[in-house]
C-alpha cells in the first residue's frame, strides 16, 4: 500500500506531470520523427541554404540547406539513446558499489570510499575528453565514460542511505537468522533504499543529456552526420554572427527543455517520495 | 472566586490530512483551579498531546480549533491575535515536552538558553544571567556555575529536563503544562524529576496539567485527573478516588492491565481487547461501546452524558458495574524452570570500546523454562550484554557462551544454522526490527524457509499455526508493517523469533514502547508461549513491576557489573544491594525514596573499588573504595562488602 500511495502522489503532482509531458513529447520525437518530419533531415540543398524559417522550412535551413526542424525534431534521438544508457549503467554500478561499501563497510568502504573520492575531485568534462581523446570518439564510449563518471555519484547516494538502514534492527534479525550478505544486501536492504536511488537516477539522467549535448558540441559526442542537438550547435554556432539564430536556437533550446523536463520529473518523485 | 488557570470549554479540535478533515478532540471540558495539578491521561492516539498543544494554542500548522474556547487565566486565547499570543506565552504559560534533548538548542549554553526568558521579560544581561542561575539553585541542581557553562549535550537526560524546566518556570507563569516529561528517562531519573515537580508547585504555586500515559505517575503526581478516550474526556476526579475507585469500564480496564505486584503465576494480565476508533469514525452512542464488556443497545445507541457523582464525573451508563469488573483473574499454570544443566551459560563475557568499558566479567546461566530479568539503567551495559549473547558483538577475547553445553562462535556470522535456531530476539522497537518493505507473510515466512528447515508444503501450515500462536489474524499476512498497530507489529516480531523453536528468546524492552493495555497482552502472549514452548527468555526492561510480573530471576546491573542475581522473590524482598534498593524504592507506590548522589560515572572512567562506591547511600568507607566486593557462587548474591543483616529490606 504504501508504495501505491507513494506511486499516487507522485502522478497526482503537477509538477511531475509537467515534466512528463516534456519528455514523453520527446521521446515520441526519436521514436517517431522519422516519419513525421515532412522534410529528409540529411538531405543537402545546397541551392538553399540558411534560409530564414518559412513556410516551406519552418525553422529555416542550415549552411548545407538541411531542413532544421527536421534536424531539431530528430534529434531527440540520439541523446535520448546515449544519456539514458549511460545512467542506467550507472545507476546498476552505482547501486552495487553503494550497497558494498555501506553494508560490509571496514577496509573496503576505505578503500573504495577514497577512490570514489577521487574520481569525483576530477573535473568531469576533462577527464571524459581526455578518455575520449584516448579511446576515439564513439558511442559506445561515450556511453561508458558517462556512466563511469556518474557511478561514484550514484554509489555516494545510495551509500548514505544503506548506512542509515543498516543500523536498523531488522538487518540485525536477518544477521540472527544467518542471511547471507548479499541476501541482506539485495533482498532485505535494496528495497527500502529504492527511492532515493529514484530520485538520484533521474537527477543524473538531467545532467547526462547536459553532457553529452556538451561532449557533442565539443566534437567528442556523437558524430556527423546526426542530427544530435549538440552537434547541430557545435556546426552553426559560427553563423550567429551573420544573424542566422535559427541554425542554433532550435536546437539549444530542445536541449534546454528536455533538460527541464526531465527535473520537473525528477523534483516530483522527490516531493512526493518525502 | 478567582478564574481557573485553565478552562477548556467544549473544545473540539482537529487536523486536515490530504485534503480531509479528523476530529482529535470532541467537546472537552474541564478545568484547572489555580495551584492545582490536573493529570490528563489515556493511551497513544486519545488526543492528550492535542489537548496539551490547543491549551497554548500551538497546534501544528493542519491542527485547526473546530468549536469551543481555552481560556487561560479567564481569558479567551482562540480569540488573540498574534501579539496576544505571544504576549500571552511570554508570560503565563509554558510547556515542557517529553524530549529534553530536542527543547534546548545545542548551540547555546545553558546560560544563554535560560537568560534569554529573562530578558524577553526586559531584564539586562547581566541581572538575567544572576536570575538563571539562582533558577538552577531552585531546581536542585548542585554547582549551577558549571551546568551554566555547559552546552546541552555535555549534560545528562535528568539534568537537560531539569534545564527545561527551570526555563519553563523562569517567566513564572500561570500555567505550566508537562507533556510527558519524564517518559524518555531512568526510573531513579525520573522519580528525581518527579519529586523535583512536586516540590516546585509548592514553591512556585503555578497551576499544572501534567500529561502522561503512566497511571501511576499521575496518581502520585495529580490532586484530580481526567481520562481521555478517543477525544473524549470519560471520567474525571480526585487522584486516589478515581484510581482506587474507578467509574469507567474503559478506567477500570487500563488500571488492571498493570502488573502492579503481580507475578505470572498469579494469573493473565487483564486486556482491552480491539482498537481504539479512528478518527473519522461516526458510530452512534458510547465511543467505548464496541470494547466493553458491558455494553448493550442503549450504548450503542445514546452517547453518555458526563454525570456527576460524588466527587467525581463520568460518561457511563453502566458507571455502577465497572467496579464488578476488579475481580481477580485465576491463577494459572506457569512452567517451571527445568532444574539441571543450563541452556545457556556465559562465562566471563566483557566488553571494551577503546576506552570504554561497556560489560565486565559477567557470567550468566539460564534454565531451560526460566525467565532471567536483567534490569539496569540507560548506559549500564544491559543492551550489550544482550547483543553479545546473540553474537552481534563479539565480546572480549576470554569470553565464553555455551548453548546446550556446546561452545558457540562469538559473532553471529560464525555460528552454525543450529546456533541460529536456538537463540533468537524480540527488539524493542518494531518499527526497526521490521523490514518495511516486506508483507507480514514474508517476514515469518522467511525466518521459517531458513531456520525451520521443512519442505514447502508443510511450512505454509506452520506459518498459518505460527500466526495462531501469537493471535494474529490471518488477514494481516498480505500487510506491511506499516499498515499495523505497534501491538501487532510486536507480535509478528514474536512469531519471527519463534519461527524455528528456539530454546532462548532475548527479549530487549519488548513493551516499552507499548501502551499499557497492549503491553498487558504482549506479556501474556510470551508467558502463554513459554508454558508451550518451554522456552528460556532473558528479559531486559527497566519496569521492574514487568520484570517482576514475567522473571524468575532477576540480575540487576550497575556500569557492566552484575551487582545482585537472585531469584525474584529474594531480590524484591531483600536483603538488597544497596543500588537494588534504590532502584526498588523509585516504584510507584513505594516507601520513602533513597536519593542517590550525582550521576552515573562514565563507563570510560570506573570508579576505584566498588563501582557503586561514588553513589552509595550506605558506603562503609575506605574498603569501598580499594577493594571491589565479590560477587559470591549462590543462588542470592550480592556483589557489596556490607553484611547481610546490614542491608535494607522490603
Amino acid at each position: 500500500m504504501s508504495e501505491r500511495s507513494g506511486l499516487g502522489r507522485v502522478v497526482r503532482s503537477s509538477v511531475f506531470l509537467a515534466g512528463l509531458v516534456i519528455v514523453l513529447f520527446w521521446v515520441g520525437c526519436a521514436l517517431f520523427g522519422r516519419w513525421l518530419v515532412p522534410i529528409d533531415p540529411y538531405r543537402d540543398d545546397l541551392l538553399n541554404t540558411l534560409a530564414a524559417p518559412s513556410a516551406a522550412h519552418w525553422f529555416g535551413t542550415d549552411q548545407l540547406g538541411r531542413d532544421v526542424f527536421a534536424r531539431v525534431v530528430v534529434g531527440a534521438g540520439p541523446i535520448l539513446s546515449v544519456a539514458p544508457a549511460a545512467t542506467l549503467l550507472a545507476t546498476v554500478a552505482g547501486t552495487a558499489l553503494g550497497l558494498l561499501t555501506g553494508y560490509v563497510g571496514g577496509w573496503l568502504d576505505t578503500v573504495l570510499g577514497r577512490l570514489i573520492e577521487v574520481l569525483l575531485a576530477l573535473p568531469l568534462i576533462v577527464v571524459s575528453l581526455l578518455v575520449l581523446v584516448a579511446l576515439g570518439p564513439s558511442t559506445i564510449t561515450v556511453i561508458a565514460v558517462i556512466a563511469i563518471i556518474f557511478t561514484p555519484l550514484i554509489a555516494r547516494t545510495v551509500r548514505a542511505a544503506v548506512l542509515a538502514e543498516r543500523g536498523l534492527d531488522y538487518v540485525a534479525a536477518a544477521e540472527l537468522r544467518g542471511e547471507s550478505a548479499a541476501n541482506i544486501m539485495f533482498v532485505e536492504i535494496l528495497p527500502n533504499v529504492l527511492p532515493p536511488i529514484l530520485v538520484e537516477t533521474t537527477v543524473r539522467l538531467g545532467y547526462a543529456i547536459f553532457t553529452v549535448a556538451s561532449l557533442s558540441f565539443l566534437g567528442f559526442g556523437i558524430q556527423p552526420p546526426s542530427a544530435d542537438w549538440g552537434l547541430a550547435i557545435s556546426e552553426n554556432y559560427g553563423m550567429i554572427v551573420g544573424g542566422y539564430w535559427w541554425t542554433v536556437s532550435f536546437a539549444a533550446a530542445a536541449t534546454a527543455s528536455l533538460v527541464v523536463g526531465v527535473n520537473l520529473v525528477a523534483d516530483g518523485i522527490q516531493a512526493a517520495l518525502e | 472566586m478567582t478564574a481557573p488557570a485553565l478552562e477548556l470549554r467544549d473544545l473540539s479540535v482537529g487536523y486536515r490530512a490530504r485534503g480531509a478533515e479528523a476530529l482529535v478532540l470532541h467537546g472537552l471540558s474541564l478545568s484547572i483551579a489555580p495551584g492545582e495539578v490536573y493529570g490528563l491521561v489515556g493511551e497513544s492516539g486519545c488526543g492528550k498531546s492535542t489537548a496539551a498543544f490547543a491549551a497554548l494554542r500551538a497546534l501544528p500548522r493542519n491542527g485547526f480549533i473546530r468549536g469551543g474556547q481555552v481560556l487561560v487565566d479567564g481569558q479567551d486565547i482562540t480569540a488573540l491575535d498574534p501579539a496576544g499570543l505571544r504576549q500571552l506565552r511570554q508570560t503565563k504559560v509554558s510547556m515542557v515536552y517529553q524530549d529534553p534533548g530536542r527543547a534546548l538548542n545545542p548551540s547555546l549554553t545553558v546560560a544563554r538558553q535560560i537568560g534569554e526568558v529573562y530578558e524577553v521579560a526586559g531584564v539586562g544581561r547581566s541581572e538575567a544571567f544572576s536570575r538563571a542561575q539562582a533558577m538552577l539553585l531552585k531546581m536542585r541542581i548542585a554547582g549551577p556555575a558549571r551546568v551554566m557553562r555547559a552546552y546541552p549535550h555535555q549534560l545528562s537526560g535528568g539534568m537537560q529536563q531539569r534545564v527545561v524546566i527551570a526555563m519553563a518556570l523562569a517567566k513564572n507563569p500561570a500555567l505550566l503544562v508537562l507533556d510527558e516529561p519524564t517518559t524518555g528517562l531512568d526510573a531513579t531519573v525520573e522519580a528525581e524529576v518527579l519529586d523535583l515537580v512536586q516540590v516546585l508547585r509548592h514553591e512556585f504555586a503555578t497551576s499544572i496539567l501534567f500529561i502522561s500515559h503512566n497511571l501511576a505517575v499521575i496518581g502520585r503526581m495529580c490532586d484530580r485527573v481526567g481520562v481521555l478516550y478517543a477525544g473524549r474526556l470519560v471520567e474525571e476526579g480526585a487522584a486516589a478516588d478515581l484510581l482506587s475507585r474507578p467509574l469507567h469500564p474503559y478506567t477500570a480496564r487500563l488500571i488492571q492491565c498493570l502488573p502492579s505486584g503481580k507475578r505470572k503465576a498469579d494469573g493473565r494480565l487483564e486486556t482491552i481487547p480491539g482498537f481504539l476508533p479512528a478518527p473519522d469514525d461516526m458510530t452512534p452512542g458510547c465511543v467505548f461501546a464496541p470494547r466493553c464488556e458491558f455494553a448493550d443497545d442503549r450504548c450503542r445507541t445514546i452517547v453518555p452524558p458526563l454525570e456527576t457523582q460524588p466527587g467525581h464525573q463520568v460518561a457511563c451508563h453502566h458507571a455502577d458495574r465497572a467496579q464488578c469488573t476488579i475481580a481477580p483473574a485465576p491463577p494459572r499454570l506457569v512452567s517451571a524452570p527445568i532444574a539441571g544443566a543450563p541452556v545457556l551459560r556465559a562465562v566471563g563475557l566483557s566488553k571494551t570500546y577503546g576506552d570504554v568499558r561497556a560489560v565486565r566479567d559477567v557470567s550468566l546461566a539460564l534454565l531451560p523454562g526460566e525467565t532471567l530479568g536483567l534490569v539496569g539503567e540507560s548506559g549500564s551495559g544491559k543492551t550489550t550484554l544482550a547483543r553479545m549473547l546473540l553474537g552481534l558483538e563479539a565480546p572480549d577475547p576470554g569470553g565464553v557462551i555455551e548453548l546446550d553445553g556446546r561452545f558457540v562462535a562469538g559473532r553471529a556470522k560464525s555460528r552454525t544454522r543450529a546456533d541460529h535456531k536456538a537463540l533468537q530476539i524480540v527488539f524493542q522497537n518494531p518499527d526497526s526490527a521490521l523490514n518495511r518493505s516486506h508483507t507480514v507473510r514474508r517476514l515469518i515466512g522467511r525466518p521459517l524457509a531458513r531456520m525451520a528447515g521443512l519442505p514447502r508444503r508443510q511450512r505454509a501450515a506452520r506459518l498459518l499455526e505460527l500466526v495462531g500462536a501469537v493471535r494474529l489474524a490471518e488477514r494481516y499476512l498480505p500487510m506491511r508493517p506499516r499498515q499495523l498497530s505497534g501491538g501487532l507489529k510486536q507480535r509478528v516480531a514474536i512469531a519471527r523469533a519463534f519461527a524455528g523453536d528456539p530454546k532462548v528468546v532475548i527479549c530487549d524492552e519488548p513493551t516499552s514502547a507499548l501502551d499499557v493495555s497492549v503491553q498487558a497482552a504482549i506479556l501474556n502472549l510470551l508467558t502463554d508461549l513459554q508454558a508451550s514452548a518451554r522456552v528460556s527468555y532473558v528479559f531486559i526492561s527497566h519496569d521492574l513491576g514487568v520484570v517482576r510480573y514475567l522473571s524468575d530471576r532477576i540480575a540487576v546491573i550497575y556500569l557492566g557489573r552484575i551487582m545482585e542475581i537472585g531469584p525474584v522473590q529474594a531480590v524484591f524482598d531483600g536483603p538488597h544491594h544497596p543500588y537494588t534498593e534504590a532502584l526498588l524504592s523509585a516504584m510507584p507506590g513505594a516507601g520513602a525514596r533513597i536519593q542517590l548522589h550525582g550521576e552515573m560515572p562514565s563507563p570510560a572512567a570506573l570508579p576505584s573499588g566498588c563501582v557503586f562506591q561514588t553513589r552509595c547511600p550506605r558506603k562503609i568507607g575506605a574498603i569501598c573504595e580499594t577493594t571491589e566486593p565479590e560477587l559470591a557462587d549462590e543462588a542470592h548474591a550480592i556483589r557489596c562488602h556490607l553484611p547481610r543483616a546490614e542491608m535494607g529490606r522490603a
